[in-house]
């Protein structure tokens, strides 16, 4: 591999000079990131607040009215009152309401018998995790409804058993705090490979690769001019995004700083390298924009852990997850800024990166190799 | 010019299919990722690892313990002896929860105080440490009954008694199939329509279709039906994959299925076409089909409740075709809804789709000087 200083000083310049001629490059870089992580950070969220909910009373009574103020009283729900069952299910079906709580007129009879009163909750399962959230709120709403009203009675409830939990990492179990950095890695894939994906398949279309193949620079110095060119405007977007993270969403960055800009390159670097392979092996723009469009965001949005957890897949699923390059940089960005410097879930997955680089930047370059003959 | 309309077509059919990598690219990766996102997209977890650590040595302990291990939900990954291998084990992730009992925990339970079960859980992904703690509990629940009713302890005076409706298992693949069939169709509209103007701008053969007698309005045709069928064809393979390999009950009917998939695909070409047609480059075309793409994609709804979104956000998603075809598909597909609880969402993307197909065609002819 010769490498010249100076002509690989005027291949990164011309790469630039290129980069600030079609602006839609720069706006990949530093627009993208700022309008997508705007959008999604606040966008995005699994925690359910204010969960619409339907109350009836078949027999309003003191009992029903002291059960339901309890449920009024948190950010949970927003309750409403129906008057019978048949106009809270119509509001069910239409989407207005999540859940029915539903007490029948024997309600306030049946609290006094040992058996107990029945409350029968309804709730809308085609959204089962948000439906699992709003179950998980009754019943803690429920709990407490419990333990008020037994001491107002004078007695104390004692549950057998009571759980006491604590959330590591993230106390108050907010999502946003690990959507977030998983976003950082969602977006700057994208941008990885929308910076890189059409640009060999450009030179070959346009026939300048071959003019650039005659003066005497190599084919390693054109990658190199590409990959320096692309790799700082992609640096750039990158600080943008932690950025943000750290600042606007206030998410916690407990690792060090310095490490994450670290992963951060290695990252990069193999995100730019797939754009690249794209490029080399498509050698045609639409079928690289095809490709680009296809095989980075969906796979990176559902398989790289961001929000589906990767240990809740089947193990074949899970195995092709190893594909996924933003796979191993969610993996150290979750753990980076929740967590802290986890060596034993850093090194592994830095080193996953540095290898994808490798793969694809080799593949890129004896793609283009190849060609000169 | 019905013989005109029909040669166009004719000829983006082939442009868009006679490349072979091109062709390979349009039939095959969506059936795939159907099977490998349809496997992925869960927010269930089927066997929790978790560790235990267990300082008493007592029998009300043990049968607490019996019931974590008898039941499927969960599984142990470990028994530590000390506390010091709770945080290297959580760090790692090789468990997702520690189940900590206390030496006295066994007395405290028999001599009717409460004993306390602490429980440390991973917290890097909320969501899944959430529903871990929401099955703790259950389990835990479970416990307290039986020891209660074995002891004939007085019970607490009200129950709740839920069940969940559409989807009684609450197995959340139900809820996401549906919604891939409608990202896939989304992206496959993007591969057709968002590069096809600006690859011929570039290569100077858009101006000669210009030239032809054709009609701005025709052009657009022969550009969006290509997009439409392949869209069609592709969805109903997406589809039978869905409901014959997946075994996503489809509750609702067929055709009201199919006229929600034409209207999306009607607004997912036209957005498609509408950035084709202002993009000058492909380069700008497919930054243009991912600034599309990416929001439509990750603000519908899809993983993340819209309900849970600040009201601005909720109000850009009004513009999304995508939110109303994953409302669509969900409700067809479990709630077997009809045409008339659908209204609400189908003209939203017949509006999309013909705003965006009539300013396409009118930048086919602006974008030309």
């Amino acid at each position: 591999m010769m490498l010249n200083r100076m002509r690989l000083g005027g291949l990164v310049r011309k790469e630039f000079l290129q980069i600030v001629r079609d602006p839609s490059s720069i706006a990949i870089a530093f627009l993208m990131p700022l309008f997508l992580l705007i959008l999604f950070g606040y966008g995005v969220s699994l925690d359910a607040e204010r969960v619409p909910l339907a109350l009836v009373a078949e027999a309003p009574s003191a009992d029903s009215a002291d059960f339901f103020s309890s449920l009024g009283g948190s950010t949970s729900f927003a309750p409403r009152h129906f008057p019978g069952l048949g106009e809270a299910e119509q509001a069910l079906q239409r989407g207005e309401v999540n859940a029915i709580v539903h007490l029948r007129a024997d309600f306030s009879a049946a609290l006094q018998r040992p058996e107990g009163a029945a409350i029968q909750v309804i709730v809308n399962g085609v959204d089962a995790n948000t439906a699992r959230l709003t179950l998980g709120y009754l019943e803690g709403a429920w709990g407490n409804w419990l333990a008020r009203r037994a001491s107002a009675h004078g007695q104390t409830l004692t549950a057998p058993v009571k759980l006491e939990q604590r959330v590591w990492f993230n106390s108050e179990v907010k999502s946003r705090n690990y959507l977030v950095p998983g976003l950082v890695a969602i977006i700057m894939t994208l941008i990885g490979a929308l910076l890189t994906a059409l640009v060999m398949a450009r030179e070959w279309e346009r026939g300048t690769l071959e003019a650039l193949l005659v003066t005497p620079v190599t084919m390693s110095e054109i990658l190199l001019g590409k990959i320096i060119a692309y790799f700082l405007l992609g640096t750039g977007g990158m600080l943008l995004s932690v950025g943000l993270a750290v600042f606007l969403f206030a998410v916690p960055l407990r690792g060090s700083f310095w490490l994450l800009c670290l992963c951060a390159s290695l990252f990069l670097l193999a995100a730019l390298g797939m754009g690249l392979t794209i490029s080399t092996l498509a050698r045609n723009q639409f079928v690289a924009g095809q490709i680009a469009i296809l095989a980075t965001f969906l796979p990176a949005f559902l398989l790289s852990g961001f929000i589906f957890d990767i240990n809740s897949m089947p193990g074949v699923v899970q195995g092709v997850t190893h594909l996924i390059v933003a796979r191993y940089f969610v993996a150290i960005v979750q753990t980076l800024f929740l967590a802290g410097d986890l060596w034993a879930v850093i090194l592994p997955n830095a080193l996953a990166l540095l290898l994808m680089a490798g793969v694809f930047l080799g593949i890129t370059w004896r793609g283009s190799r190849k060609r000169l003959d | 010019m019905l013989i005109r309309l029909l040669a166009l077509i004719r000829k983006e059919f082939l442009t868009l299919l006679q490349d072979p990598k091109s062709r390979m690219v349009l039939i095959v990766p969506p059936l795939i990722q159907l099977l490998v996102f349809g496997y992925a997209a869960t927010f269930d977890l089927k066997h929790i690892p978790y560790a235990l650590y267990n300082e008493d040595g007592g029998a009300a302990a043990r049968q607490l313990i019996a019931s974590f291990d008898g039941s499927p939900s969960f599984q142990r990954v470990a028994t530590l002896q000390a506390e010091q291998e709770i945080a290297p084990l959580i760090d790692r992730r090789a468990a997702l929860a520690v189940i900590h009992l206390g030496p006295n925990f066994s007395r405290d339970l028999l001599s009717g105080q409460g004993a306390t079960l602490q429980v440390i859980v991973d917290g890097r992904n909320s969501n899944t440490a959430l529903t871990a703690l929401n099955d703790i509990r259950a389990n835990v629940d479970r416990f307290n009954r039986n020891w209660q009713q074995a002891r004939q302890l007085p019970v607490a005076p009200a129950r709740l008694e839920s069940r969940a409706w559409f989807n009684p298992n609450l197995e959340s693949r139900w809820f996401f199939i549906p919604g891939i069939i409608g990202m896939l169709t989304l992206v496959t509209t993007m591969l057709v329509t968002a590069l096809t103007v600006a690859r011929e701008r570039e290569q100077g053969t858009f101006d000669q279709l210009l030239v032809t007698p054709l009609r701005p309005g025709e052009i657009l045709l022969g550009k969006a039906l290509p997009g439409f069928l392949i869209g069609m064809l592709q969805g109903t393979l997406i589809l039978l994959l869905a409901t014959q390999w997946f075994r996503v009950p489809l509750q609702g009917s067929v055709p009201t299925l199919y006229l929600g998939l034409a209207l999306f695909l009607l607004s997912g070409v036209g957005m498609g076409l509408l950035i084709s047609s202002l993009a000058l480059t492909q380069q700008q075309g497919l930054l243009g089909a991912f600034l599309f793409m990416v929001p439509a994609v990750i603000l519908s709804g899809f993983a993340t409740p819209i309900a849970n979104m600040p009201a601005w956000v909720q109000g850009i998603t009004l513009a999304d075709p995508l939110r109303y075809f994953l409302i669509v598909l969900r409700k067809v597909f479990l709630e077997g809804a009809g045409f008339g609880l659908l209204w609400p969402q189908l003209w939203p993307m017949a509006l999309i789709g013909a705003l965006s197909l009539t300013l396409a065609s009118v930048m086919f002819r602006r974008r030309m000087y």
